[in-house]
């Protein structure tokens, strides 16, 4: 389709059959106070001068570090045929087609996207995709509350902050939202506190809509889903998983252990971990909630002549039809980077992808000894995938000294919980099937020479807790 | 002509009350402009209504709607059957197209209804 701007005696055009003097009065309802008054926007500039200031703020970028940052965005090797096939033209877009129909290839590859989630996540019904993990999470949080009629939502602490605030945000419109605390100490630190989940459940004022927990959690850490969701049917609530999508290629599906709702970012399928996204929310239910899920949903027919079709299908729950009843009206969904998990799952298929997921383990296990080696243990004792917290004295200090020393010592925790004193001295550290033996070496080097020129923190080996406690069967796909 | 035993919304519900018992349904007028019915959604029995509040929504291939509660009460029964068969409320709509039962809490709230002549002028008029 070609891009003609509109010329001044198109806009003239226009505003005479509207019989009004200027685009501004199309405005008049918002209030003045309301309206923008302009944008600071610097003056344009020759196109060479332009590019060489654009170069010098890419050259700002540190592309030397060895990164062990993971918190909610995991880099992965991703076969060349993804960004190769996603540089195709009639992919350019965020849309579902507003004549969909017509569009068959769109709508196949969106339902070849639903189908492979569905697989992955052992769930019926998989949304055309949102814009990232968090809104996903806070979508299945609302759907919860439709389905059951109920306004309290009860969320694990231990889901990524982030989705957190997200869900405030989606939750300020009355819903009520309360944390379920971790586990402060003892075998199972870090991890959604259980017992009270069960206290938050019985507090009879206000019944529970949904229970969120995350598989595994901000942390890294495996948690109890099937107690946890166990806990939430027997109080009438559903549960949501909270889920990295990778991760399911060994850990057991959110069907495997009851969720009604699965959420989570689709990221770490084939997508690069580009500075503030763009993302894929990933969002899947059992078919009893499908009239609950928001967005496009694109099912298999049969045409006229019988030959397979594509349609957009309930679409009776979305904005276009339900106005403000609709399912949600924040469901545009990001149909590019749905289409490159779709290809990346197809490429690496079932055993790439366990493959995958068991490297980032192997990986992570041998990171988890060379920094207990060089003086950090781990700070929760509890069973891990391919992310876990070390204890690192003073660490937001000592993360800063080791990006000089060419190393991203993954996220200071105090910077994503600056009010839990627990956190306060913890590095969150992930592997990935990219991270490779050099790069461990050079971040436990690093690491040893800061810990020892900050003087005497080194904790002895008495302190330390045990290494390897192995993912309980019942966790495993 | 619509049944006369029964009285009418605006919003092309019918009801029948029997003793404090109503019966709720869609007009045969509705059914066919809402076109074929694919979902009924439904309240269980247990939940309370106003007169003139949404108590499900009626989904058909071309359209989405409310259904209005003609009578305050509680509802005593949703009709399962439409779950399976959400077509009963094409084909039978004064029957076993019916949508819930209720207990009424305000039988007077009846005589605010249209009565079959009404309800037959109102679309008549389209």
């Amino acid at each position: 389709m070609p891009y003609g701007p509109h010329a001044p005696d198109d806009r003239e055009r226009m505003l005479a059959a509207l019989g009004i003097a200027s685009v501004d009065e199309l405005f008049a309802d918002i209030p003045e106070g309301l309206r923008s008054s302009g944008l600071n926007l610097p003056e344009p500039e020759p196109e060479l001068q332009l590019a060489a200031r654009l170069q010098g703020l890419a050259a700002r970028n540190r592309t030397d570090l060895a990164s062990f940052l993971g918190a909610g965005v995991y880099r992965h090797w991703t076969p060349a045929n993804v960004d190769q096939l996603l540089l195709r033209g009639e992919w350019y877009t965020a849309y579902t087609p507003y004549q969909p129909e017509i569009s068959q290839g769109t709508l196949q590859s969106i339902y070849e996207y639903e189908s492979l989630v569905a697989e992955l996540m052992d769930l019926d019904v998989v949304s055309a995709s949102h814009y990232d993990g968090a809104a996903a999470t806070a979508e299945a949080a609302l759907m919860a509350c439709r389905a059951t009629r109920r306004e309290r939502v009860l969320v694990s602490h231990a889901i990524h902050p982030h989705y957190r605030a997200t869900l405030r945000a989606y939750f300020g419109g009355g819903l009520q939202l309360d944390e379920i605390p971790v586990v402060a100490d003892g075998p199972d630190a870090g991890t959604t506190d259980v017992a009270a989940l069960e206290r938050l459940l019985a507090d009879g004022d206000a019944p529970v809509a949904g229970v969120i927990a995350g598989q595994p959690n901000f942390y890294g850490l495996i948690e109890p889903m099937e107690e946890i969701g166990r806990l939430a049917h027997s109080a009438g609530a559903l549960f949501v998983g909270v889920v990295e999508p990778v991760s399911l290629a060994v850990l057991a599906p959110p069907g495997a252990y009851g969720a009604d709702i699965a959420a989570g970012e689709g990221q770490p399928l084939g997508i690069a971990p580009q500075y503030g996204g763009p993302f894929l929310g990933l969002l899947a239910s059992t078919d009893a909630l499908v009239r609950q899920i928001p967005g496009r949903l694109v099912g298999m027919t049969t045409d006229l002549e019988g030959k397979r079709a594509y349609v957009m299908t309930l679409r009776a729950r979305e904005q276009d039809i339900r106005r403000d009843k609709a399912a949600s009206n924040i469901c545009t969904n990001q149909a590019l980077l749905a289409l490159a998990a779709s290809i990346y799952l197809a490429t690496i298929g079932p055993h790439g992808l366990r493959d995958v997921a068991a490297l980032g383990a192997a990986k992570a296990a041998e990171l988890e000894a060379a920094l207990a080696d060089a003086g950090a243990s781990r700070l929760h004792p509890g069973p891990y995938l391919n992310e876990f917290a070390v204890t690192v004295p003073r660490a937001r200090a000592v993360h800063r000294r080791l990006l000089d020393r060419g190393v991203l010592a993954g996220l200071a925790l105090a910077d994503a919980e600056p009010d839990d004193p627990a956190l306060a001295d913890a590095l969150l550290v992930c592997a990935t099937e990219v991270t490779t033996s050099d790069e461990i070496a050079r971040f436990a080097a690093a690491l040893r020479e800061e810990l020892a020129s900050d003087g005497s923190d080194i904790p002895d080996a008495g302190d330390r807790v045990d290494r390897g406690a192995a993912i309980p069967s019942g966790a495993s796909r | 002509m619509v049944p006369t035993d029964l009285r009418y919304t605006k919003d092309h519900e019918w009801v029948r009350v029997e003793g404090d018992e109503a019966t709720v349904g869609i007009t045969d007028y509705a059914a066919k402009q809402l076109g074929d019915i694919v979902f009924v959604e439904l309240p269980d029995a247990g939940r309370t209504f106003e007169q003139h509040a949404t108590f499900g929504v009626v989904e058909s291939v071309k359209a989405v709607s409310d259904l209005f509660s003609p009578v305050s009460g509680e509802v005593t029964e949703a009709n399962a059957a439409l779950a399976g068969a959400p077509e009963l409320v094409n084909s039978d709509p004064f029957g076993e197209g019916w949508m819930i039962r209720v207990k009424v809490a305000g039988p007077a709230e009846v005589e605010d209804l249209l009565d079959a002549a009404a309800y037959d002028a109102l679309i008549a008029e389209g």
